[in-house]
Order: C-alpha cells, then sequence, then structure tokens
C-alpha cells in the first residue's frame, strides 16, 4: 500500500474520531434539551422552590445559593492564587521554597476534588466549625480553583517582555509599585481569562458539596449580603448540580425531566463563560502586541 | 527620607506574597492531615477491630460493608470497581487522544484547529454531573439494546457506561497534553526525517511520537489519575453496590462512589461510616499521587532540545 | 578640557555568580560631558553600565566588589547600605530597544514623577512637556499625548525613553546602545538629542558602533575581556591610542 493511501487513510480516521467527539457534546446538549424541553421554558422552574412534586419543583434556591457560593470561590481563590502566582512568577527566582510552593501546586491540581470534599468536612465544618454552610463551600471551590489561578496569573506575567520591568526599575520604582502599577494592569485580562475558566469548572463541580451536606431541601433564600453578610455565610445552602443530582438519583422519571432541564441551563451558563474567556483572551492578544 | 517608607510597604508587599504562596501548602497539609488522622481513628475503631488486625481485614476481607451491621471492610471490591472503570475509560482514551493530538498537530490544517479546539475546551467545561445524566439515561439504554440484540443483559446500573462516558470526558484533558508534548519535539528532527524520503504519517509514528513519549506517557498517566478520582459520572450511573467483579455490565462501586454514599446519608462526627470514607479517601489519595508522582517524574525526562 | 568628576569607578569587580565579568575597572566621568564605552561584544561595557544603576540587583547571584562614587555627596553607588531605588532615582536609564510602557504617552513620562510622589497635574503637565521638548519630541506629539506609546514610530519611541528618564532630572543618564534598534535617520536625531542634552546632565553611553563614539563622546573608554584597556579624550583615543590592543580594535583589525 503507498504512502499516501496510508496517509489518508490515517487522516480520515482522526476526522471521524474527532468528529464522533463532537457529536457525543453535541448528543449531550441535544439530550438534556429534548428531555428538559418543557420545563426549561417554563418560567416557574426558575422560581420556584425544591418541590415533592416535579411539575412544580424549580431552582429558585439553588441558583441563588450557585451565586453566593462562586462569588466566595472567586474571592478566595483570586486573594490567594493571584499573588501566590505573582511571588512564583517575580520573585520566588529558583530558590528553594518557590520550588516547593511550585510542586505542591502541581500536585493540588491533580488532587481529585472529592478529597478537597474530605478536607471541607474534616477541616472547615468539624474542625474549624464553619458547620455546613455557604462560607464552607465558598472556600473548598476556591481551594479547587486555586491551581488554575495561579497557573494563569504566571502564564500571563510571563508575556510582559523583561525590559518592561527594568524600564519601571531603572526609574526607581519599588516591587509593588511595578506590579500594580504595570504587571497587574497588563497581566489583568489573562488573569481574568483563567478566572473565568475556572469559575466555569467550579460552577458544575458537585462532589466536594455533596461531602459537605449541601443536599438538603433548601425552600428559602439565604439573607442577602447587603442586609446580613454573616448570616448569609452561616446559611445552609444547596446549588445546581447538586440539586441536578438530587433530581437524577430520584427513580421518578418526571424528576429525570427537571435534572435534564437544570443540567441544559448549566451547560448554557458554561458555553457563555467559556466563549467569553475567549472573547477576552482574543481582545488581550490584540491589545498587547509585544 | 520617604525611600524608607516605600521600603517598609515593599518588605511587607513581599511578605504577603509568600504569605499566599505557603498557604497553598496548608491547603495540602490539611488534606494530608484530616485524611491519615482519620484514617488512623477508623484503623484503631473497635468496629474495625483495632490495629494491626484491621489493616489485615482491610487487605485480606473481600467485602466492603461498613455500614452494615457485619462490617466487612476489605477494600478490594472498591479498588476493583474503580480500577475497572478507570480501565475501560482509558481504554477509549488512549487511543483516541493519541489519534487525535497526532492529526491536530501533525497533519490538520491551521483553520481545523481553531475550530476544533474551542470545542474541545468546552467538552472539559461540561459539569460531571451532566455527564452523569447522559451516561445513566443515554448511554446505558443504548448499551441495552446493542447487547440485548445479542441475547446479554446489562444492568441498569454497570461499570461499562460511566467508563465510556469517562474516556471521552478525560479525552480533551489527555489530547490537549498529547498534542503539547508532539509540539515540543523540535521542527529539525521533523525536517531530518522529510529529507531521508520518510512519508508525513511515518514521520509522525516514528520520529515525532517516540521522540515525545515521555510527555505522552505523563499525559495518559494524570488521565488515569482523573478517571480514578471522578466521581459524579460513576456515584450517578455505576451504581452503589460493592462487587468484586471485573464484569463491566454488572453495577460496581468505586472509592468516590462509597464516598459520595455515606456523605449522602446522616453523617455522625466520628463514627465509624464517618471515619470510613477517610479511609477510603486516604486510599484514593495515595492512588492518584502515585499516579501524579509518576507522571511528575516523566514530565522531567523530557528532553530539552 | 577636565571638568568636575561626577562618577569616579575604584577598583570595581563584578561577579555573575563565578564569572568574574569586571576586572579592576578604574575609570572617571566627568560632569556634563558625555562619555563613550566602546568594545566588542562580551567585553563587559553592558555590564559596567549596568553598575551604575545597580541593575543588576534585580537578578540573583550578582556581586560587586570596590567602588563608584557619585558626586558632590560622594557616596559609594554599589556600597552595601546604599539602597538601589535611591541611585535609580538620580540616574537615569535608556535601553537597547525602546521599551515604553503600554499607557499613553502622557504617562510614560510622567511616571518616574509619580513615583517620587509627585501628582499635582499642573506641576505633571509643565514637567512632562519641558521633558518631551528636551528630547525633542514635543512638536510630534503635543496633539495626541493621550495616545498609546505604541501607536509612535521606533525612534519616536526611543526619543519618548529619554523624555521618561530626563523628566525627573536625574544628574546622570545611562545610555546602552540606544540606537541599535533603530534606522539611521532615527539614529541620527537621537545622537543630535544625546549632544544637545549633555548641557543638563552627564551622559554615559555604550555603543558597539564607533563611529558613533567618535562623532558624540568627549571621553572614550575602550574595554576589552572585562578589563579597561584604556581611558581618554575621544580624540586621543581614536588618532593616538597609547595601547595596541585599542589601536587594532579602532581600526578594525578585530572586533
Amino acid at each position: 500500500m503507498d504512502y499516501k493511501r496510508k496517509e489518508r487513510i490515517f487522516e480520515w480516521a482522526s476526522i471521524i474520531a474527532l468528529v464522533f467527539v463532537l457529536i457525543f457534546l453535541f448528543s449531550i446538549a441535544l439530550k438534556l434539551f429534548i428531555d428538559g424541553l418543557h420545563r426549561i421554558f417554563d418560567l416557574s422552574f426558575y422560581t420556584s422552590y425544591p418541590s415533592r412534586f416535579p411539575e412544580k419543583a424549580g431552582i429558585l434556591s439553588a441558583l441563588v445559593g450557585t451565586l453566593y457560593v462562586m462569588a466566595g470561590a472567586i474571592f478566595w481563590s483570586i486573594i490567594l492564587g493571584v499573588p501566590a502566582g505573582i511571588y512564583l512568577e517575580e520573585f520566588g527566582g529558583k530558590g528553594k521554597v518557590a520550588r516547593i510552593i511550585e510542586a505542591n501546586i502541581t500536585n493540588l491540581s491533580a488532587v481529585p476534588s472529592i478529597i478537597y470534599g474530605l478536607l471541607a468536612l474534616g477541616i472547615f465544618v468539624y474542625r474549624f466549625k464553619f458547620g455546613e454552610s455557604i462560607l464552607t463551600a465558598g472556600l473548598t471551590l476556591g481551594l479547587l480553583m486555586l491551581p488554575v489561578i495561579v497557573v494563569a496569573t504566571r502564564e500571563s506575567l510571563r508575556r510582559i517582555p523583561r525590559a518592561i520591568r527594568e524600564g519601571a526599575y531603572a526609574l526607581g520604582a519599588t516591587n509593588y509599585e511595578l506590579v500594580f502599577h504595570h504587571l497587574l494592569p497588563y497581566s489583568i485580562g489573562g488573569i481574568l481569562t483563567g478566572v473565568i475558566i475556572a469559575v466555569s469548572r467550579a460552577i458544575g463541580e458537585t462532589a466536594p458539596l455533596l461531602t459537605i451536606g449541601a443536599l438538603t431541601f433548601i425552600a428559602f433564600l439565604p439573607p442577602p449580603p447587603w442586609e446580613d453578610l454573616i448570616g448569609m455565610l452561616k446559611s445552609p445552602f444547596t446549588v445546581l448540580p447538586i440539586q441536578i443530582f438530587n433530581w437524577v438519583s430520584r427513580p421518578q422519571e418526571a424528576f429525570h425531566k427537571n435534572a435534564a432541564a437544570g443540567g441544559f441551563v448549566l451547560l448554557v451558563v458554561c458555553l457563555l463563560l467559556n466563549s467569553l474567556s475567549y472573547y477576552i483572551r482574543y481582545k488581550v492578544r490584540k491589545k498587547y502586541q509585544w | 527620607m520617604k525611600i524608607e517608607h516605600k521600603k517598609r510597604i515593599d518588605f511587607l508587599f513581599k511578605a504577603f506574597l509568600l504569605t499566599t504562596g505557603l498557604i497553598s501548602i496548608l491547603v495540602t497539609v490539611g488534606i494530608v492531615w484530616v485524611l491519615v488522622e482519620d484514617a488512623i481513628r477508623f484503623f484503631a475503631h473497635p468496629e474495625s477491630g483495632g490495629f494491626p488486625k484491621s489493616v489485615i481485614r482491610f487487605l485480606t476481607e473481600v467485602h466492603w460493608t461498613p455500614t452494615f451491621e457485619t462490617k466487612k471492610i476489605g477494600i478490594w471490591p472498591l479498588l476493583a470497581g474503580t480500577f475497572l472503570i478507570a480501565f475501560i475509560a482509558m481504554a477509549i482514551s488512549i487511543p483516541l487522544g493519541l489519534l487525535i493530538a497526532v492529526y491536530l498537530s501533525e497533519f490538520a490544517p491551521h483553520s481545523v484547529r481553531e475550530s476544533v479546539k474551542p470545542w474541545l475546551d468546552f467538552l472539559e467545561a461540561v459539569p460531571t454531573v451532566v455527564y452523569g445524566y447522559f451516561a445513566l439515561l443515554a448511554v446505558t439504554p443504548i448499551l441495552q439494546k446493542i447487547f440485548g440484540y445479542f441475547g446479554v443483559t446489562v444492568e441498569g446500573m454497570n461499570a461499562l457506561s460511566p467508563g465510556i462516558v469517562l474516556g471521552i470526558m478525560i479525552l480533551p484533558f489527555t489530547a490537549s497534553m498529547v498534542e503539547d508534548a508532539l509540539r515540543g519535539v523540535p521542527q529539525y528532527l521533523r525536517e531530518a526525517s522529510y529529507s531521508l524520503g520518510a512519508s508525513k504519517l511515518r514521520t509522525a509514528f516514528s520520529v515525532v511520537v517516540p521522540s515525545a513519549r515521555s510527555g505522552i506517557i505523563a499525559a495518559y498517566l494524570l488521565g488515569t489519575s482523573r478517571a480514578v478520582g471522578e466521581t459524579m459520572v460513576v456515584a450517578i450511573a455505576a451504581g452503589m453496590y460493592p462487587n468484586l467483579t471485573l464484569n463491566p455490565l454488572e453495577p460496581v462501586q468505586t472509592i468516590t462512589g462509597y464516598i459520595v454514599q455515606v456523605a449522602l446519608g446522616d453523617l455522625p462526627y466520628l463514627s465509624f461510616e464517618y471515619l470510613s470514607i477517610f479511609a477510603a479517601g486516604f486510599a484514593l489519595f495515595l492512588i492518584t499521587l502515585f499516579f501524579n508522582v509518576l507522571a511528575v517524574y516523566f514530565k522531567s525526562k523530557v528532553e530539552r532540545y | 578640557m577636565e571638568g568636575n568628576l561626577k562618577l569616579k569607578v575604584e577598583n570595581l569587580d563584578f561577579y555573575y555568580g563565578s564569572f568574574h565579568a569586571l576586572k579592576k575597572i578604574n575609570m572617571p566621568i566627568y560632569e556634563k560631558k558625555v562619555t563613550a564605552v566602546i568594545g566588542p561584544s562580551g567585553c563587559g561595557k553592558s555590564t559596567l553600565l549596568r553598575c551604575f544603576n545597580r541593575m543588576h540587583d534585580l537578578y540573583p547571584g550578582t556581586r560587586y566588589e570596590g567602588a563608584i562614587y557619585l558626586y558632590p555627596d560622594g557616596i559609594n553607588i554599589v556600597g552595601k547600605g546604599i539602597d538601589p531605588l535611591y541611585i535609580r532615582m538620580r540616574i537615569g536609564m535608556v535601553f537597547q530597544k525602546p521599551n515604553p510602557f503600554p499607557k499613553s504617552i502622557f504617562e510614560n513620562v510622567a511616571y518616574g514623577l509619580r513615583i517620587k510622589g509627585i501628582n499635582n497635574s499642573k506641576v505633571l503637565a509643565e514637567r512632562v512637556e519641558k521633558a518631551l521638548k528636551d528630547a525633542a519630541l514635543w512638536e510630534e506629539v503635543k496633539d495626541r499625548l493621550n495616545e498609546n506609546a505604541y501607536s509612535l514610530s521606533g525612534g519616536q519611541q526611543q526619543r519618548l525613553c529619554i523624555a521618561r528618564a530626563i523628566a525627573v532630572e536625574p544628574e546622570v543618564l545611562l545610555f546602552d546602545e540606544p540606537t541599535s534598534a533603530l534606522d539611521p535617520i532615527s539614529t541620527a536625531r537621537i545622537e543630535d538629542l544625546i549632544v544637545e542634552l549633555k548641557d543638563k546632565v552627564t551622559i554615559v553611553i555604550v555603543t558597539h558602533n564607533m563611529q558613533q563614539a567618535a562623532r558624540i563622546s568627549d571621553y572614550t573608554a575602550f574595554m576589552y575581556l572585562g578589563e579597561l584597556i584604556e581611558f581618554g579624550p575621544t580624540e586621543k583615543i581614536f588618532t593616538n591610542p597609547d595601547k595596541k590592543l585599542t589601536e587594532d580594535y579602532i581600526t578594525g583589525r578585530f572586533g
């Protein structure tokens, strides 16, 4: 068999594999859409609490819970991840401490998410007594997002040429001036892209929140943070993926419809977040062409 | 002068950066701390027979029933379920991943790459609970139909369906890491091969892939680690029954599935059930750590051209 | 033609890790004169320049020995107790490749003033205008001060970087091969500018271009393999050097 034929066969096999994978993705979306059709376009689905009656059940408390938990997760992952990334990329050098932190973060990124759930249960819930609360959930997902934020921060700092740093230092800038006047403003787009990617993954995370008791019937909303921040943080909660899991685990098919509709909503949110990250990345690339 | 003032701020600033880096180490310390402490409590618990008898039971018994009246604590059924599903997932992910990565890196025109990559990224962002739904309510019924045609019954909960779905779920992750490894192979090696009259396909598989093998192996090790640690797909579609079997058509339970099952119930602090998920979690942590460390080792062997 | 001493390099040794990059350098830098440092690539001329504003402190494993005295106060620039920030506010630098910040033209020039604590907008506007005029850039950019600095041409960017450096009114200005990335016309403008600037500021310029050194400098130092071979008035170095090595280099026998 001549090599041209072989190459053609290989290319076709690859394309079929790719198409298969993409069809898989679209059939997931299609399956959710068809199964959940009549709930997706049912406004009461978005404004109702969970219920024993599948057709009355909705995702209001799950949506609000997701919002609060993700706000916490974003807060913690940025406040811990961005400075750690700056340290490793700019000031850690080849020192021993920096290398240990680096290896540690690499390893953390490969720890299964359910292990974070056990960390949350053992440390935050029982040893720190934060309870099965929005605070615990936000912190847990924040730690889960941490490695992504660190890596994104480092990569976007790396794109800034050394000449910029030298230019600032040569004028007598301190390290914090360099970071706040230059490095952060020029890398913020890349960091933001990383945050959005991390959010789009964490928003669908179910396992680490199952262990901290998120699977409860939440037929109320936590107090809004602008009225009672502490009360909100200490409130029990549910989130969208947990609600979906609850519904899919039930034997009644009617609940499966709700799970499909919820899954579709989640999928659309993830798709929007992913597109947003692509858009920002494109904008940033255009703005800073070093 | 004002410089002294600035210097002080600068010192505090750098100390803050270092502190946040050190907190990431505290996370690891916290993980190891809870897992080790509660796993020790598990093995010292009277229900498990106390140390060292408990460890022997852990390694020799063939049933895992810490939540039952008669408590058996043999880890093997959970390990069997975990590795059976991980094996199925990798059996799909390794060949498909290599095919797609080689195609995208060596053959595909730029435009195809650019338009396919975002969708592969998106595949990675699909929530796992959604994959679970799809495994249980789409893939399993299809499998039941196909196997039923040949007169073989597939149970509603089985290892095959979540295994297949997991394989496709981790595919973008492994494929993109393999692609990075292939991309790290310098152009001059390809040119050397072409100059000897080798075809593109031959160059790809006898020069590029072998040159990148350390990186490719690392990618698959990390993929396996993911498959072992993945939770929701298996919790939804594999079943809740610890079953010492290698039959992919029967329900099985993985380590992660067990943790979910127990966490769903009422879980008094430091009860035997509570401790059992930490013992199982510790085993899971060690397994994934093993794969991760091995992956780091292979990555360190990647040739620097 | 000798003037007042502005800098005095005394027995300066410099190490990158274990590599001995500068060996026992001794030379004076005279006030409000242009001193050029020439030599083949890798001779240590840029390394020497970067000692003057302690740029080496940014990278680990570097070490200075000896002294560089900065007059009139006579402090040792590379001394242990001296803060590089303090030095860099008194000694400015212009780099090989133009490196404006991706900010507006105005903010680029104002930046050094801002970190010195000058935030009064009227003062800033005056000082930015003066610096841009001194850098012969004002006429070209006065209508678009809020545009991004990257919209300027390479030569304009380099003059912007000069404006940025002189806005803080440094005592010494260091140029590290400032025209090596520029076209001949831009190069000529920068050279004219350097000659004009020496009325206000002491200038040290590193260049690989001997003609450039001959055109614009009052003193020339020739370096080779980390050592200062010869220092003297530019005319003498180029017409009647004391050392054979200098002559060989000047006449193009190596380099």
